[in-house]
């Protein structure tokens, strides 16, 4: 480094990625997270039988945007009775890990993270959690009953679900060999299989308990409205309770990505190592074209002439990124960008999907009880995980040091664990059993029970 | 001056010493009640007012308590030492009204108590008043009172469905629930203009023919209704979710339900198989053939399979009708003015939450001089305390869905 640069300018050349990177994700993420509560507001009105927002923009599209706007200039109440300082510094704290685990996550082999740090998934992991801390200083600060209420489920709940989920990476781990992001994604690329292929057991507790870690539904029980009002987020408003509810989306989006790095084979495309499978290359471009003509055929149904534009304008972005992700395939000096660019897609549309997976869950099922909850994380989850962890553990074992073929090691320890889990159920089952004929529900005494 | 002053000094001496012993006996309270909270302890946590309890107050501004009902809960972490409802926040005098109108004036009143089962509410009370003019409806205003007051049966138990539903969680069927009661208020709309507060019947009979389409509207929406109450079983019925926070889930024997006067699907969840429709048949329910619908743990659970039946048996009820309205009036020979003689009368219907009763007291003039309403939703509230204690937060909410309580027929 040259000794005569002003510090800044040194500060400037050292750091200039991962300013860049950060600029970028707190001027995206929001606006993503934003647009994910109207994707949800709209696949929600789909499912029942409803149309969802259709007033600002043409088909509610400037939805995110109004609410925005509305709650910035909303009145910004604290309560009389509250620790004022921690009140406003919790919300920020979920914003800001959520953020941060962000900064993390690396969504194809070229738009590379701040830095592909040795400990990658570990340090997602780590900051993501740190969103914990802002739900249970903001639910203690509000001094109100529902708020901490809602805090001490949540933290109840984070604790027990994200040691299943830890748990869970950890047999991915196994597989990977590494914690770089980028060198677990190398790993399912020379491999040839995507883990989830290898480790299902342990895709789905991490499902289960990225659901719970994220508070969405069945497991929303910190901000169950219907029971606690909002939770911890009672008594917040405006922009404050916007950043937790950003907070929230964004930690989705970090979820997704992980599973997406560690199971789906992160910006890999459907069988990466088969040739003659070279024709998927080809799906980015012709999916983006494919919705820019749906938007060219729906633009003249539209009844308002605006609408008709914005369609049209629509079309023309989509077209103008197929075109984008098509180039490298047809000119071969553009061939180097190909990796990088059709990598980003696959990566943004298996994130996608795994949300839709949330969202539709959301929709189709009620809300666990608390008891219901902790039975389900401390009694199957965890066991299964290590159950897992075990597994995988041996099968790597047997295929590195015995020469077993992959495949078949695999087999059996899923088989193992699998049977594990039917054997976890059982002895559950009749735990309960027992449990409800030893102890019925607790009844007052008779002379009481009828008192005004 | 001196006198003065040496009465001060004793005023002084006075005060201080009253001090001194409020102190001493504040001190001795205070050590009294450390000592009894010490010998007592384990009795102290039995009792509502322990210490160690936390009083969350539920309502009346809460997203579940269907209203404006608010429920005092006594908490040990979220297990439920007590419940204590607090009512009265939509108090309207409903009984106290009717002194000063006349008995066709008060009519719309009572459609503003059970307000998603006004045409029920109404059908009990104009039956109480012909029971007490000596009149009777020709029959068919029979029937199609048969008719509106199971359509609204259906209604009434799809709002249930959905909120109940919300309550526990599941976001989805209330949209699917509030589909179909569309459909059915439209009917009503068709009927007799208005949706909510129908005022659908007259004291004798009716005041509207059925339109033209009556018959055909009707058929049309049992015959789509079958195939979407098989879409609730499909999203509710099997789920482990659902049925782990409904069963075993405010549990009333049959014994408390007859003790605490609860009718209607919370009793008969219990097993106890009593429908005013068979018991005591009004309007022309003796004609049609229908089943009534019992549970046997008195759970969550079965409240929910008891209503779910009911609305089945509603479908049935409406398509035997459809089939043969006798012709004839529609209005029976009641007068303009309503002087029913002197005396009292009591009827009591089924209405969708339980028993509806009228208690009509005349004194020969214009106005009655009492009206006393049994409201199945006050007394099934009752319960509330009884079935929740020992349970968690969220199986209150569950409770007081279950117990399908509308807060205008409450506190009236």
């Amino acid at each position: 480094m040259n000794p005569t640069l002003h510090p800044v300018l040194a500060f400037l050349q050292t750091w200039w990625v991962e300013l860049v990177c950060g600029v970028v994700i707190i001027a995206v993420v929001p606006l993503v997270a934003g647009y994910l509560t109207l994707m949800e507001r709209k696949l929600m009105a789909d499912m029942q039988a409803r149309l969802g927002p259709m007033r600002v923009g043409p088909h509610g599209l400037l939805q995110p945007i109004a609410d925005a706007v509305k709650l910035l200039i909303k009145e910004d109440i604290i309560p009389d009775n509250a620790d004022k300082m921690i009140f406003w510094l919790a919300p920020v704290t979920s914003m800001t890990a959520a953020l941060t685990a962000m900064g993390g996550i690396a969504f194809g082999p070229s738009f590379l993270v701040a830095r592909d740090i040795n400990v990658g998934l570990l340090f997602v992991l780590g900051v993501s959690s740190m969103g914990l801390l802002g739900i249970m200083l903001g639910g203690w600060a509000s001094n109100s009953h529902y708020s901490i209420m809602g805090a001490l489920r949540s933290t109840a709940q984070l604790v027990s679900y994200e040691t299943a989920g830890g748990l869970a990476l950890i047999s991915g781990l196994l597989l990977a060999g590494t914690l770089k992001i980028r060198a677990i994604v190398d790993a399912q690329s020379n491999d040839g299989v995507w883990f989830v292929f290898l480790a299902p057991v342990a895709f789905f507790i991490y499902l289960v308990a990225s659901i719970a870690e994220t508070n969405r539904a069945p497991f929303d029980l910190p901000e169950a409205e219907s029971e606690l009002v909002a939770g911890y987020m009672t008594e917040f408003s405006g922009f404050r309770w916007a950043l937790y509810f950003l907070g929230e989306y964004t930690n989705m989006i970090v979820v997704g990505a992980v599973a997406t790095t560690l199971f789906l084979g992160g910006w890999l495309r459907p069988f990466p190592n088969v040739h003659w499978m070279n024709w998927l290359d080809a799906v980015p471009a012709l999916f983006t074209a494919a919705v820019g003509v749906y938007c060219v055929l729906r633009a003249g149904k539209q009844p308002v002439r605006v609408q008709i534009w914005f369609m049209w304008g629509v079309a023309l972005t989509c077209f103008a990124v197929a075109v984008v992700l098509g180039l490298p395939l047809l000119v071969a000096q553009l061939k180097f960008m190909m990796p990088g660019l059709n990598g980003a897609f696959w990566f943004l549309l298996k994130i996608s999907a795994y949300i839709y997976l949330f969202m539709w869950l959301r929709f189709t099922l009620p809300r666990y009880r608390f008891d219901q909850l902790m039975h389900l994380g401390w009694y199957i989850l965890i066991p299964l995980a290590i159950v897992n962890v075990l597994a995988v553990g041996v099968a790597t074992i047997l295929e590195l040091e015995y020469g077993w073929n992959r495949w078949l090691a695999l087999v059996v320890t899923t088989v193992f664990t699998l049977a594990a889990a039917l054997f976890l159920l059982r002895v559950n089952d009749k735990r309960a059993a027992e449990a409800s004929s030893a102890a019925p529900p607790e009844q007052p005494s008779p002379e009481d029970s009828y008192a005004g | 001056m001196g006198p003065g002053k040496s009465g001060d000094r004793e005023r002084a001496v006075a005060v201080k010493k009253t001090e001194a012993v409020r102190r001493q006996k504040r001190k001795e309270s205070d050590l009294r009640n450390v000592s009894d909270t010490l010998q007592d302890d384990a009795a102290q946590k039995q009792t509502l007012l322990g210490a160690d309890e936390l009083i969350l107050n539920m309502g009346p501004q809460h997203p579940s308590t269907h209203g404006v009902l608010r429920v005092k809960l006594k908490l040990d972490g979220e297990r439920v030492r007590g419940t204590e409802c607090v009512i009265g926040y939509l108090h309207r005098g409903v009984e106290k009204i009717a002194e000063n109108r006349t008995y066709q004036q008060f009519a719309p009143y009572v459609d503003r108590m059970d307000y998603v089962a006004a045409v029920s509410n109404g059908l009990g009370y104009c039956e109480a008043v012909e029971k007490l003019l000596n009149v009777e409806a020709p029959p068919r205003a029979k029937v199609i009172r048969t008719i509106m007051t199971e359509l609204q049966r259906i209604a009434s138990h799809l709002v249930w469905l959905g909120t109940h539903a919300l309550d526990i969680g599941a976001l989805t069927p209330l949209f699917y629930c509030m589909r179909e009661r569309e459909e059915i208020l439209k009917i009503f709309e068709k009927y007799c203009g208005a949706r909510l507060t129908t005022h659908a019947f007259r004291i004798g009979g009716l005041q509207y023919e059925a339109y033209d389409s009556f018959e055909k509207d009707v058929e049309r929406f049992c015959k789509d209704f079958e195939r979407r109450i098989q879409e609730y079983v499909d999203l509710l019925t099997g789920n482990s979710i659902w049925i782990g926070r409904t069963r075993n889930v405010g549990v009333l024997s049959a014994a408390d339900c007859i003790a605490l006067g609860a009718s209607g699907p919370v009793l008969r969840a219990s097993g106890v198989k009593w429908d005013l429709r068979k018991a005591q048949p009004y309007a022309a329910y003796d004609q049609y053939k229908f089943e009534i619908p019992v549970g046997t743990n008195g759970d969550t659970y079965d409240r929910y399979m008891v209503r779910m039946e009911e609305m089945r048996q509603s479908r049935l009820i409406c398509l035997q009708a459809i089939e043969n309205i006798p012709a004839g009036p529609i209005l029976g020979k009641v007068g303009k003015v309503l002087k029913p003689p002197a005396g009292e009368i009591y009827h009591s219907i089924e209405a969708p939450k339980g028993i509806l009763g009228y208690y009509i007291v005349s004194d020969g003039t214009t106005q009655p001089y009492r009206v006393r309403i049994r409201p199945p939703s006050f007394v099934n509230l009752q319960a509330l305390d009884k079935m929740a204690r020992g349970h968690l937060v969220a199986d209150v909410v569950a409770i007081i869905g279950t117990l399908d309580i509308v807060l205008g027929e409450v506190d009236r």
